[in-house]
């Protein structure tokens, strides 16, 4: 198995493009050396992408922020603007394992490790992220709910690497919110997760939003109709009753040790209720 | 193909080793550095009894390849006594009985340290989140949690 750290994403790419066995890309590692470690994947290449500049910085770009794939999870919750700005993508990011693991897990890993129940990517489902491709081709962006199709299965082609995430500005008068329920407080992967983000006018009316979630299907989900059901709404009991019923249409879960079908279902419309009522707050303060 | 030829600073000392692309960190400080003090759990990022920090920040070697260690500061529990004198939260970890087997001990000390660099002055709640990652299958937790806070508040002076 070779190792490659290079400085920049041409490099990387056409390392990737000229590998013919496995490769892999390699950002915190907190899910590929585990992979490897049992066997799951057995890479002839791994291409470390943390010495290229834009994988490792956040930068404000034009009026949001560009997020590099391998900033680490502790990294988000060191940035007080971003924090302040998109507290449910931070906090999403930073429900990913322990404090041992934030020190090396990225956004763009998280991801990229095909997991229908990855913590930030409902977040930044949500938040109208892209994820900025870089490949063989040049660079394309393309929206984070189309960047994953399947469990293990990414919409990117031979050589392409996510560089960075792209967040739009965010509108006045809106805010984000993600939720995951887990059997414990700590240290689990998501039964379901779901990601908010909505934006108010003065009257208090939903002009906008977008909800997401995760661990209910084969890959995280935009959910159009939740986001429906709330706009053009005061947010009141009814419209929460609709996004309730509207996120538990969009399941299609599997059983598994963590949850039933039905029980994934219900606590979606649940968890669906709960993040627009922070995101609501977090919106009427913003 | 030819070996990784790494440089590294071990608790301040500069180290260098040979490893094969497949070896972790954990692997590197033990084998070739004879560090033995960090400890294999789960070798896959759960327990948390591997844990060191690398430039200043807390991670599993287990799950950090030896060659990407290439240039970092890397701090160990062997680094957290000065000579013979021990760390306050050695100290206390003896005085509370924080721990019995001790093979989670050395990650959780450096943890505790990691934390304590951060937030003198945490919370139960924060201590207990920030150790969430290091598992202890002996104590009950609630002796390292008293010793943590007990090093926490012996340390800020008070």
């Amino acid at each position: 198995m070779r190792y490659e750290a290079p400085s920049s994403l041409d490099q990387a790419v056409a390392l990737l493009a000229q590998e013919s066995g496995e490769a892999r890309v390699l950002a915190g590692g907190t899910d590929l050396l585990v992979q490897m470690r049992t066997d799951l994947v057995d890479p002839v290449l791994l291409v470390d992408i943390k010495g290229i500049a834009e994988t490792r910085q956040i930068k404000e770009e034009a009026g949001g922020f560009r997020i590099g794939a391998a900033v680490t999870g502790a990294e988000l919750k060191e940035h007080a603007k971003l924090r302040s700005t998109w507290p449910g993508l931070v906090e999403a990011a930073n429900l990913i394992g322990s404090t041992q693991v934030q020190g090396r897990a990225t956004m763009g890993g998280n991801l990229c490790n095909g997991s229908p129940a990855a913590d930030s990517v409902p977040a930044l489902i949500a938040a109208g992220a892209k994820a900025s491709i870089v490949g063989p081709k040049g660079r394309r962006d393309l929206p984070v709910e189309d960047v994953m199709l399947a469990p293990r299965k990414l919409a990117l082609t031979k050589g392409e690497i996510i560089a960075s995430f792209l967040l739009p500005a965010k509108p006045k008068g809106a805010g984000d919110a993600y939720l995951r329920f887990i059997p414990r407080t700590e240290m689990d992967i998501a039964v379901v997760g779901c990601g908010v983000c909505l934006t108010i006018d003065s009257g208090g009316k939903c002009t906008a939003a977008r909800v997401s979630l995760g661990a209910v299907a084969a890959r995280p989900l935009l959910v159009e109709p939740a986001a429906t059901a709330l706009i053009g709404t005061k947010i009141d009991d009814a419209a929460l009753k609709k996004l309730d019923a509207a996120a538990q249409a969009a399941c299609k879960p599997i059983d598994d040790k963590r949850g039933t079908k039905e029980y994934r279902i219900k606590v979606a419309g649940v968890l669906a209720r709960r993040a627009t009522l922070i995101a609501l707050e977090r919106a009427r303060k913003g | 193909m030819a070996k990784h030829h790494v440089t590294a600073t071990v608790n301040g000392d500069e180290v260098e080793f040979l490893c094969e692309t497949h070896e972790t960190l954990l692997d590197a400080l033990r084998d070739q550095l004879g560090l033995t003090g960090t400890k294999e759990g789960c070798s896959t990022g759960d327990c948390g009894a591997c844990s060191v920090t690398v430039d200043g920040r807390l991670v599993c070697s287990c799950l950090m390849l030896a060659v990407e260690a290439q240039g970092k500061s890397i701090g160990t529990i062997e680094g957290v006594a000065h000579g013979e004198e021990l760390h306050p939260l050695q100290r206390k970890f003896l005085e509370h009985a924080a721990l019995q087997c001790g093979i989670c001990t050395p990650g959780i000390l450096v943890a505790a340290k990691a934390l304590l660099e951060k937030q003198p002055n945490p919370t139960e709640t924060e201590v207990r989140y920030w150790l969430a990652g290091n598992l202890c299958r002996c104590t009950g937790y609630d002796k390292i949690i008293r010793a943590v806070m007990d090093a926490a508040s012996e340390m800020r002076g008070a």
